[in-house]
Formats: structure tokens, C-alpha cells, sequence
């Protein structure tokens, strides 16, 4: 495995983007050239990333550095270079080491699998976008930006250091905010853009502080240094007095990155502008908010695996996760909006995927975020099939009995849905209860429990949401005629059916009780020798009971609405509170948006700003002014006044020397 | 002698204008001045590719005796502190002449005189390396400046230039106060070189810092010496303004690095907790501020604060990343800033308003001005990939490792990495997005090709320095290193228990 086919599979987008970036003016009348042209660069990445697939297999790995990014010579001398005797004491050895923040590549088992999850679905998607964006004035602007989007991800998963990985970082988050607010003259558009940018900036923060931490600790930024370095150094740290707060340095650094990772996977607090995110053109939505960039707070954490299983802040990780999972998975059951549901459900899903990494199941959690890239993914595809046979209705109370209209969308949603509602050997199924099975084999019961009442809810949801659409009688507006998409767009439905239905059988052949999958990637976390999680005498009986609450999910999902009539307000106290969204944006512009804004507006602006300190400026100048005007009169040009004014002077200097001292 | 022709080419150009005025029309005035600006550019390119990197030694020195008897010589050269001002400077001029090609009419022998004076100074005072001889270029800056913002500026223009020179006055009276005590410390010389070997030995350390350090702080402006700003922003004309923003705030921060640090070790660290601190307020203050403002004009002023908080925040972390991080800073604040202040400066132009709300939908009739100034914001923002990131995250890492307690200045100054992407997007989003609903702003034009060629070249080096900044951290390397490594000497020259401890708590903390 070459350096160069790295940087072809890198570059080859960012091309993709500058041609449509910089010509999108010449080659807007040939609307077909400019998206081809983006999928073309995907493909060709595509091609790369199944090339460095059969590498890896063959048990290659690859860390280069490519250039010295920000680097400098420190100021570096001993003692005797100060020369003078007292300053032999080692205060002023002042020693830094040199700094270098590389751009560089490390390659290897789960790289590979995000380079192929990232490529694969991208591609589709570009090639489902040529249909779906067919006759937008904007069309060259959005493979532009997607293409950008693709080079970010690769940056981000190919880093061999956490610097280069925020470049990616902020670069996806920037496309993002791009893409949710591709239609600028919508204020709902560009507010969710702007809102999605900003809350992950305050992640972003998290993750600043966190490469600070480590860097402070062991004076690199490279995951191969640190990861080397992290067992001797949380050994000698525990002997030692270095600790912040009473937390050890690995353990802070750990959980700040993990808030970078919290506000890039929408995770409780930061998951707000996910759902708000929906805003943007459904396939981004499709390859951004569910299937890749959403993911990278996962990815992080298990590259960062070695540091969390010394710190012991997986807990942390675990229940954040599983809460957020039962939250979104509330919210999602009072959600009418097709797009907000999978959204919620994509926040959902990814609080399993951070269980899986919290609770050292990483290989787990890499494979639930790897069969939820193809199965939400296909379902956002397919809601965005629906907009377009809709005229972009995204309410399913306006909806039901799409099915006979939309045969294609309907069967291969119902494929994305069964398999996230884990349906007994379809995708989402394997990797759903491997996460839950480790979590009660690893000792977190409570864990267990919620993640199965969740994943009831899951199905339920989305079967509300399958019959709600496509079942029952039509609820469509008579001005309103669904008709099928094009092949362009179904073509790439159907191919990402299969793997949503089928990847899970393909890499859990059991080879005595270890999985294709496991067997792949479990040499990137083998530091900790995590074996498979399952157990050949239990593992029958949790598939089991997955099973059952799924088909249970599903079952209650068909009495209530197989034939669904929708009321217009909510009837319960719960439901209103779940429609409303618990009220959380709401109390986030009360809590902080709205004051941090009046503050700024009326303590420091004009009140500090305007009255005190220039005030006190413009006072000073006026005394000043005001006094000398005043001085001036007795500058009065008649000698006499000066006279007097010099006799007084002398009589009072007189006095004071005689008198008072 | 480079140096020389570099600083009086722009000086020889202005007595060219002033003797031709008569003669020649306005553009044929505007080409003079352009070609002049042009000229100092590409001879100060040689600056650049001369430059020896392995050294932390003065280079290009030039060294004339000018009035013996009072101990004052003609003497310049620069460093790898000085030498990104430099450049800055005249790279920053021909395309401010560009940018006030169409917009000054009025008077265009009058403005290109004073900017290509103003540059005379502006360079001069990085070059010299006499203290005398740096009074008189930051003094004689001031009269070009009185007249850009006070002839040429807005309606309020005689209150903002008349508080703006009275601030630095008062600043620049104590600090010459401060450079005729230096005077004598220095055996009647005014010579900076030989007064940096007696850096340690000074007395009156803090007095002395403190008389240097308020005229720079002025310049800068730190918080709370901030309010001349926004008010000569506003009325300065948009050249004024990119001058303003792009080069005179910079002599404060580098007058700090060039005399305050390595002069005043002592003082130094007396008051680094109390600067570090104003420093991360002015960042966060800056921002809030910024954020309210109805004008697009105060908002990059109130950003100008915020922004220069961060560079003096990593000056005074006193080591190299922050140190390095604070002079690369310098130049990309320069370089946002200014094209920040151009793109208003365009839109003004057409509109003849700078309030946000008079904007709105524009990305639908000024696709490529949309473009460039998404790229500028987000290079303010300081998004990884382009220049900003690079200084911000040189400064915060800097800081946070300078100390034990430096951490909290680091973190509190990270805040201002959200508020920033909060207040520009903000905005960006209410000028540029939404629905093109206003009747006035249907006809925009988009930008024509010199207001193209005006930007262009500042977008490549926000992308140049985002992506690859080594040419030029390397060529500030050895003499950051060189004055932090004179700093701590003199400290450890000084000896005092008491600082002792302060360094020791800032010293230890790099490697904890």
C-alpha cells in the first residue's frame, strides 16, 4: 500500500470540488457534466478505498507523515548556555522540546472500513443526488460542496494525529453548515445551518482543550506516540500528584474530547441541531446526519480506545449514550415529520453506537455505526423519494397508502426499517444485540434494560412511521400525484438494500465464536484483548429476546396504526410534552441565548461600553477642556493679575515652609 | 541600504505626487501611487528572499551616525519578529490604493499622499532600531492618519480623529518619558541593540514597562484603552480602515514584543497575570460586543478586539508556540481583517450603508462577493485550513502550557473560538442569506474584476497559511527563540526570590 494511492483517494474529491467550485459558472447549462463530475471523484475514491481494503486484509498497515503542518524549533538549552552561576538552579531550564503538528496518514483495519463505509455510500448518494437535485439553480454548488464534504470525512478518519483529525473535524462541520443551509433564502434554513455550526463549535471546544491536555502531558499530538506512551504515563501519574481536580490527566483529556465528540454525534446536551439539521437537502441527510459525518464522534472514541480504557471514562460514555438513545427514541414516537423521525432515530441509534464504545464492546459499536450507515442512510434516500413523489410533503398525517404508488420506496423502506428495528437476521439485528448482549455481559444491567426498552420503541416508531406512509387509506391532497422516482434515484435504493438486509449475516459467519467483522478490526482495540462478546450458551438467548421486542415493537406499531386517523392535537399530557421537543430549545434561547444576547446588548455595549468607559474618556476630555478653559482666564495678558497671582504664590509658599513643617 | 530604499521609496513617491499634482489628472495621480506602492512591494520581496533563517542577528542593518551629540543614529534592521510586518505593510499597500481606486475622488493627490506617508511610517517604525529614531516614525504615522480619517472620513469624523490622536498622544507621552530615562540607563545612547545587553540590570523595571506598555496597549487596543476604535473605524474611510486594522494595531503587539518583553523582564512578569487576564476579556468582551452591533463596520472593530486579545494572550504566554502563535496572528489578522474591512468597503459603495439590516438575500446578486466573503469569515473564525486556525491554536496551546494557572486563561480564551463563530455567522447569514426582499439591493452588482484583483491576492495567502505555514514560522523561529531565551536570563540575572517563584510557577507548568 503506496503513500500515493492515499493521497489519489484524498485528492481526488478535492479536484472534484475545484472544478465544480471554481468552473460551476460554465458548467451550470450542463447540469449532468457538473454531478457526474463529482461522482466520478467519489468513484474514483471508492476505487482506492476497496484497493486499501485488500491491503489491510493482507494485514497492511500504513503510517506516514506527509508534511510538517505547524512546527517550530523551541528555544532548547541546558544550563551551562546561561553561563552565570546562581543561574544553574533549574528554575530557568526552560526546556519545551520542539513542536510538530504533522499532516499525515495512518491506515488500518477501521480505517479501512470508514473509508469504505465514507466512499461507498457517498457514491451512491452522488449518483442518487444527479436525480434529486435534478433542476436546482444551486446544482453545481451542491456537488461542490458535497464533494468538499467527502475530502473533510477522509481527512478526518485517515489522520495519524488528533490535529489533522480536527482539520477533518471543523472541515465536515463546515459542509455541514454549507449543505443544511444549501437554500439561503430560507431562514429556517440558514437559522439550522448557523445553529448546527455553532453547537458543534462548542464541542469543538471540548475537543481543543482536549488535544491541549494531551498535549501537555506528552508533547505530541500522533495516536501512535500517545496510545505507546499512555499505559507508562497513567502508571506514573498514579503515583505522582499530577492529578487536575482529582481526575487523572488521561481521564480530562478523555472526557473533553468526548464533549467534541457529544456535539458532533448530537448526543445529550449538544444533539439540538441535529434534528433542525433536516433542513438541508434530504441526501445530505442521508450522508451527512446519518451515515458518515455524524458518525465521526464514534469513530474518535474508539480510535482513542487505549486512552478511554485507561481512564475508565467509557461509564461516562456508555450512559450519555443510552440516555440519548431513550430520549431521541421519546421524541421520535411524536414526530409526524418523516425526516425528523429518522432523525431523532439517527440520534437514537448513534447513543447505541457510544454504548458500544463505552463499554469497551468497540468492535460492536463500530459495526452497529457501519449497518446504520446502510440502513439509514437507504431510509433517508427513501424519504427523500417520498419528498420528491410528494412534492415535498414530509408529513405522514398527509400521507398512508403510498405503497401502491411507490412500489420500490415502499419495499426497500420497509427493508431500512426492519433492519433497524432488528428484525432477526437483518443488519441492524447483529449489531443491535451485540452491543446490548456486551453491555450485560460487561456489567451494566441497567444499561441492558434501557437499551431494550429503546429498541422496542424503535420499532415501534418506525413501524408507526412505515404504515403511517405507506399503509392505511390515502390522507394525500388531491392536488398531490405520487409517481415513482427515477432509476437514477432507485437504482442507488436498491443497491443499498442489500446490504442493509444482508450485511450482518455475511460478517457473522461464526468461526468459533468470533465473527468475519471481529476478526477484521479486532487487532486495532486488541490492546485490551476484547474478545467477541458473545458466548456460544447465552448468546441464542439474547437474540431471542431482541428479537421478541422488536417483533413485539413492530406488532404494536400494526394494531395502533395500520389503519391510522390522525388527531390533531396530541392527547396525552407526555405525548404534547415528547411533540414540543421537551421544550429543550426553547429553554436553551431562555437560558443562555437570550441573555448572553441582552447582556451583551444593554451591560456591555452600552452600558460599560458606551456610558462607563467611554464616558470616563469623554469626561476626562471634558474636565480637561472645561479646566483649561478656566485656567485661560487668568491668563490674561495684564501684568498686574500676574503679580498678584505670583505674590500669593510666594505668601502660601512662605507659609508653608514656616508654618506647617 | 535595502531597508532604506524599502521605507522612503513610499516618502519619494508622495514628493513625486505632491510636485506633479498640478501637472496630471487624478488617475494618471492614482497609476504614480500605485506604481510606487508596487515598486516598495517587490523591492521588499527581496527582504523576504534574502532573508537568512538561521539567525536571530538583525539583518539588513543599516547603520549611520544622525546626531552624534545627543547619542541619536539612523539605524535599522529587521528580525524574523519584524520582517512579516514589513512585508505586510507593503504588500497591504498597493492593494489599498487598488481598493481606493474608484471610491476617491476628492482630493487624490491628498490621499495618496498621506498613505504613501503613513507607509513611510508604518515601516520605519519596525525597522528602527533606535529608540529616538522609533519615535519619530510612530509619532509622524499620526499625521497621515489625522488627515485619512479626518478629510476623507465619515460624518463624525473630526470627534473620532481628534480622540484617536489624543489616546495615542497620551500613550506616547509616557512612553517617551520611558525612552529618555532609557537614555541615560544607556550612557546617553538611544541605540536599542546595546540597551538590550543591559536588558537584566535595568532599574525601575516596572515603572519603565508600564510607560512603554500603555502606549502599546493604546495602539492595540487591550482592553479597556479600546474605544478610540470603533468610533475611527467607523468614520475612517474603508483604506483607513484596512490600514487601520491591517498594520497600526500591529505596532502595539510588536512594540510590546520588540521593547516591553525583552527590556523589562522583570516588569514583565509582574504584570503578565494582569495582562493575560485583560487579554482573555478583551477576547470574550470583544466578541459580545461585536455580536449586538448593528453596523458591519463597529462588528469587525468590536472582532479587531477580540482578535488582538488573542495575539497579546500568546505574546505573553512567553514561550515559543505562544510567542510564534501571537507574530503569525499579527500578519492573519492583518490579512481577514483587512479584506474583511474591503468587502465592506465594497458593498458601501453600492449601497452607501453599512447597516446589517439594510442587507439581506445578497449571495443571490453577488454570487462571487458571497464566496470570497464566506471564505474570509470563515478564515476569522479561524477554521482549520486556513490562516486564522493556525495563530489561534498556536496562542491557546501556548498559554495553556505556560503555566499552571495559564490553563485558565486558555480556557476561557477558547470560549472566544464559539462566541466568534457565533457573531460572524450570525452576520454573515443576515447580509448575505434569506430573501433579496429590498428594492435597493436587487441591483447589486457583483464585484468587477479590480475589486477582484484587490482580493484575490489576500485569499491566497489566508489559504497559503492555512495549509502550509512553515515558510513562514520559520523564518520567526530563531528570533522569538532568541528574545524568550534573553527574557529568562534576565530573570535569571535578577535573581529576586519573589519573581522567582512566579517564573518557577510558569516555567514548571511546561512540563506538567
Amino acid at each position: 500500500m503506496s503513500v500515493n494511492l492515499i493521497i489519489l483517494l484524498l485528492i481526488s474529491p478535492l479536484v472534484g470540488f475545484l472544478i465544480n467550485g471554481l468552473f460551476g459558472k460554465w458548467l451550470r447549462n450542463t447540469e449532468k457534466l457538473s454531478g457526474w463530475i463529482a461522482c466520478l471523484a467519489v468513484l474514483v475514491s471508492l476505487i482506492c478505498s476497496v484497493i486499501v481494503f485488500t491491503h489491510v486484509k493482507g494485514g497492511a498497515e500504513l503510517n506516514q507523515t506527509l508534511y510538517q503542518w505547524i512546527a517550530a524549533e523551541s528555544h532548547e538549552y541546558s544550563k551551562t548556555e546561561l553561563g552565570s552561576g546562581e543561574s544553574a538552579t533549574p528554575l530557568f531550564e526552560w526546556i519545551t522540546g520542539n513542536f510538530a503538528f504533522n499532516i499525515g496518514f495512518h491506515v488500518d483495519s477501521l480505517t479501512a472500513v470508514m473509508l469504505l463505509i465514507i466512499t461507498g455510500i457517498g457514491f451512491l448518494i452522488h449518483v442518487y443526488s444527479i436525480g434529486y437535485m435534478h433542476g436546482d439553480a444551486g446544482y453545481t454548488r451542491y456537488f461542490a460542496y458535497l464533494n468538499l464534504f467527502v475530502f473533510a470525512m477522509l481527512i478526518l478518519v485517515l489522520a495519524d494525529n488528533y490535529l489533522m483529525m480536527f482539520v477533518g473535524w471543523e472541515g465536515v462541520g463546515l459542509c455541514s453548515y454549507l449543505l443544511i443551509g444549501f437554500w439561503y433564502e430560507k431562514k429556517s434554513a440558514t437559522d439550522a445551518g448557523k445553529k448546527a455550526f455553532i453547537v458543534n463549535r462548542i464541542g469543538d471546544f471540548g475537543f481543543l482543550l482536549g488535544m491541549f491536555t494531551l498535549f501537555a502531558a506528552f508533547g505530541t499530538l500522533d495516536f501512535i506516540p500517545i496510545f505507546e506512551q499512555a499505559e507508562f504515563f497513567e502508571r506514573t501519574e498514579s503515583t505522582g500528584s499530577n492529578l487536575v481536580f482529582g481526575a487523572s490527566t488521561l481521564a480530562v483529556a478523555t472526557l473533553l474530547l468526548f464533549v467534541g465528540a457529544v456535539g458532533k454525534s448530537a448526543q445529550i446536551p449538544l444533539y439540538v441541531w441535529l434534528p433542525d439539521a433536516m433542513e438541508g437537502p434530504t441526501p445530505v441527510s442521508a450522508l451527512i446526519h446519518a451515515a458518515t459525518m455524524v458518525t465521526a464522534g464514534v469513530y474518535m472514541v474508539a480510535r482513542s480506545s487505549v486512552l478511554f480504557d485507561l481512564a475508565g471514562t467509557g461509564d461516562v460514555v456508555a450512559w450519555i449514550g443510552v440516555l440519548t438513545a431513550a430520549f431521541a427514541a421519546i421524541m421520535a414516537l411524536a414526530a409526524n415529520d418523516i425526516k425528523r423521525v429518522l432523525a431523532y432515530s439517527t440520534v437514537s441509534q448513534l447513543g447505541y453506537m457510544f454504548v458500544g464504545v463505552g463499554i469497551g464492546a468497540y468492535a460492536s459499536g463500530i459495526f452497529h455505526l457501519m449497518t446504520h450507515a446502510f440502513f439509514k442512510g437507504l431510509m433517508f434516500l427513501t424519504a427523500g423519494s417520498v419528498m420528491h413523489a410528494m412534492s415535498n410533503e414530509l408529513d405522514m398525517r398527509r400521507m398512508g397508502g403510498l405503497r401502491s404508488k411507490l412500489p420500490i420506496t415502499h419495499i426497500t423502506f420497509l427493508v431500512g426499517a426492519l433492519a433497524i428495528s432488528g428484525f432477526p437476521l437483518l443488519s441492524g439485528f447483529w449489531s443491535k444485540d451485540e452491543i446490548l448482549h456486551s453491555a450485560w455481559e460487561k456489567g451494566h444491567p441497567i444499561i441492558y434494560v434501557i437499551g431494550l426498552v429503546t429498541a422496542f420503541l424503535t420499532a415501534f416508531y418506525m413501524f408507526r412511521l412505515i404504515f403511517g406512509t405507506f399503509y392505511g387509506k390515502s390522507r394525500v391532497d388531491s392536488q398531490i400525484h405520487p409517481h415513482e422516482s427515477p432509476p437514477v434515484m432507485w437504482v442507488p435504493l436498491a443497491i443499498l438494500a442489500i446490504p442493509s438486509a444482508l450485511i450482518g449475516l455475511a460478517l457473522l459467519s461464526w468461526k468459533g465464536h468470533d465473527s468475519a467483522f471481529h476478526h477484521f478490526i479486532g487487532g486495532v482495540f486488541s490492546h485490551h484483548g476484547e474478545k467477541t462478546a458473545h458466548h456460544a450458551d447465552n448468546v441464542l438467548l439474547f437474540m431471542a429476546i431482541s428479537s421478541i421486542v422488536g417483533i413485539a415493537g413492530i406488532a404494536l406499531a400494526w394494531v395502533k396504526y395500520r389503519d391510522w386517523t390522525p388527531l390533531a392535537q396530541p392527547q396525552s399530557a407526555i405525548h404534547k410534552l415528547a411533540a414540543e421537543k421537551f421544550y429543550v430549545d426553547e429553554i436553551y434561547n431562555a437560558v443562555f441565548v437570550q441573555p448572553i444576547k441582552k447582556v451583551s446588548q444593554f451591560v456591555l455595549w452600552r452600558g460599560l461600553d458606551v456610558s462607563i468607559i467611554d464616558g470616563t474618556v469623554n469626561g476626562v476630555a471634558f474636565v480637561v477642556r472645561t479646566v483649561g478653559g478656566s485656567l485661560r482666564r487668568f491668563q490674561t495678558g495684564v501684568v498686574q493679575s500676574y503679580i498678584v497671582s505670583m505674590v500669593i504664590g510666594i505668601i502660601i509658599f512662605l507659609a508653608y515652609y514656616l508654618f506647617i513643617r | 541600504m535595502l531597508l532604506s530604499a524599502v521605507i522612503f521609496l513610499p516618502l519619494i513617491g508622495a514628493i513625486i505626487i505632491a510636485l506633479t499634482r498640478t501637472i496630471v489628472n487624478a488617475s494618471a495621480i492614482k497609476g504614480i501611487a500605485l506604481a510606487i506602492a508596487l515598486l516598495t512591494f517587490i523591492v521588499s520581496l527581496s527582504l523576504y528572499t534574502g532573508f537568512d533563517e538561521t539567525t536571530h542577528f538583525m539583518q539588513f542593518k543599516v547603520q549611520n551616525s544622525w546626531i552624534p551629540e545627543l547619542g541619536i543614529s539612523y539605524q535599522l534592521g529587521i528580525d524574523g519578529i519584524s520582517l512579516w510586518l514589513v512585508l505586510l505593510t507593503t504588500f497591504l499597500t498597493p492593494i489599498c490604493v487598488l481598493a481606493a481606486w474608484g471610491s476617491i475622488d476628492k482630493g487624490a493627490s491628498g490621499f495618496m499622499i498621506s498613505l504613501l506617508m503613513l507607509e513611510t511610517g508604518m515601516l520605519g517604525v519596525f525597522c528602527a532600531l533606535d529608540l529616538f529614531l522609533f519615535f519619530v516614525f510612530w509619532e509622524s504615522m499620526l499625521i497621515p492618519m489625522y488627515l485619512l480619517i479626518g478629510v476623507w472620513g465619515g460624518t463624525r469624523r473630526i470627534y473620532a480623529t481628534v480622540k484617536f490622536v489624543l489616546y495615542t498622544m497620551a500613550g506616547s507621552a509616557l512612553m517617551l518619558v520611558g525612552i529618555l530615562y532609557l537614555y541615560f540607563q544607556n550612557d546617553n545612547s538611544f541605540d536599542l541593540l546595546t540597551l538590550y545587553d543591559k536588558a537584566g540590570t535595568l532599574p525601575h523595571q516596572r515603572l519603565l514597562f508600564l510607560a512603554f506598555f500603555v502606549a502599546f496597549a493604546i495602539k492595540v487596543p487591550l482592553f479597556p484603552f479600546h474605544t478610540w476604535l470603533p468610533d475611527a473605524h467607523v468614520e475612517a474611510p474603508t483604506v483607513g480602515s484596512v490600514i487601520l486594522a491591517g498594520v497600526l494595531l500591529k505596532m502595539g503587539t510588536y512594540g510590546i514584543l520588540r521593547f516591553c518583553i525583552p527590556l523589562f523582564p522583570e516588569g514583565t512578569v509582574a504584570f503578565t497575570p494582569l495582562i493575560s487576564t485583560l487579554a482573555v476579556v478583551g477576547i470574550i468582551y470583544g466578541a459580545l460586543v461585536a455580536m449586538v452591533q448593528p453596523d458591519l463596520k463597529k462588528l469587525v472593530a468590536y472582532s479587531s478586539v477580540s482578535h488582538l486579545g488573542f495575539v497579546v494572550l500568546g505574546l505573553f504566554a512567553l514561550n515559543s508556540q505562544g510567542v510564534q502563535g501571537g507574530i503569525i496572528q499579527m500578519v492573519n489578522h492583518g490579512l481577514s481583517t483587512g479584506a474583511l474591512f474591503l468587502l465592506v468597503g465594497m458593498i458601501y459603495e453600492r449601497r452607501h450603508t453599512r447597516m446589517i439590516a439594510d442587507f439581506g438575500g445578497l449571495a443571490k446578486c453577488m454570487p462571487i462577493f458571497a464566496t470570497i466573503f464566506l471564505i474570509v469569515t470563515l478564515s476569522s473564525i479561524g477554521l482549520p485550513g486556513l490562516n486564522g486556525f493556525v495563530g489561534e491554536f498556536m496562542i491557546l496551546l501556548g498559554s495553556f502550557i505556560s503555566g499552571a494557572f495559564s490553563k485558565v486563561y486558555a480556557v476561557f480564551a477558547a470560549t472566544g473560538v464559539i462566541l466568534a463563530a457565533v457573531y460572524m455567522l450570525w452576520m454573515f447569514q443576515r447580509v448575505m442569506f434569506g430573501k433579496l426582499d429590498k428594492p435597493e439591493n436587487q441591483s447589486l452588482k457583483d464585484l468587477n474584476l479590480r475589486e477582484i484583483i484587490v482580493l484575490l491576492p489576500i485569499l491566497l495567502f489566508i489559504v497559503w497559511i492555512g495549509v502550509y505555514p512553515k515558510p513562514f514560522l520559520s523564518r520567526i523561529e530563531k528570533s522569538v527563540n532568541h528574545v524568550l531565551k534573553q527574557h529568562t536570563k534576565a530573570m535569571a540575572a535578577i535573581g529576586e526570590s519573589q519573581n522567582a517563584v512566579v517564573v518557577d510557577a510558569g516555567l514548571k507548568g511546561e512540563r506538567e
